[in-house]
């Protein structure tokens, strides 16, 4: 499971997409929406994304992630449009055999996700002003 | 040629435009499309130089040739999660 939903992300769909007999470790994230960026407070991020390049991305991560660990599933979900605090913006589930691995495929998922995916957060202030948060490397550069 | 290319987040802002249309010569690359760029929306150039340009959905070095038929779209540092 590799998408974007404009839908609340409902994480036990995200976990239970994973769950393989094969595999007695399922691992579950969840990004969440945060009140506070340092002293600055957010009372809604709006999330955009360049659609096809951000599924591509998706996909080509869930591949890696196969490649690289024994893995029984792997579910990357991404939110869009606008979020309150507290909401689920992203969820990564992976299954493996084994505890360690799970743990470590899916920080791989993530990590890389946030790095690579076309997905970017507007963070809207009370006061009604919203800023596009770039403060990242430039992406995909080698 | 005229090539169109994909603005997202502060680009799209900075350039008040989700698109912008750029003149290249054929065989130019994703460097001479940035040049192009940003003589075309200077306000766009130092977010521009942070961002990396996509070529049919991959990421592209400032070497890579740009085709007739391409997609093209500026992707400024990901913020997503």
């Amino acid at each position: 499971m590799v998408r974007l939903t404009r839908e609340p992300i409902d994480p036990a769909a995200v976990t239970d997409a994973v769950r393989d007999p094969h595999c007695g470790a399922v691992a579950l994230f969840l990004g969440t929406v945060r009140d506070l960026t340092g002293d600055a407070v957010t009372v809604a991020l709006d999330y955009e994304a360049y659609g096809p390049m951000a599924e591509k991305k998706l996909a080509e991560i869930a591949a890696e992630v196969r490649r690289r660990w024994p893995v029984g599933g792997v579910a990357l979900v991404h939110r869009l449009g606008r979020l309150a605090v507290g909401e689920v913006s992203v969820a990564a589930a992976v299954s493996c055999p084994h505890r360690a691995e799970a743990f470590d495929a899916l920080r791989f998922a993530v990590d890389t996700l946030k790095e690579l995916v076309p997905i970017w957060k507007k963070e809207n202030a009370p006061d009604g002003t919203g800023e596009w948060q770039h403060q990242s490397a430039k992406p995909g550069a080698r | 040629m005229t090539h169109r290319v994909l603005l997202f987040a502060a680009a799209r802002d900075l350039a008040a435009a989700d698109a912008v249309a750029v003149e290249l010569p054929a065989g130019a690359t994703v460097a001479d499309l940035r040049a192009a760029l940003a003589a075309r929306v200077p306000g766009l150039a130092p977010l521009l130089r942070r961002s990396s340009v996509a070529v049919n959905h991959d990421f592209a070095e400032d070497d890579r040739v740009i085709a007739p038929a391409d997609e093209l779209a500026v992707i400024p540092p990901v913020s997503g999660g």
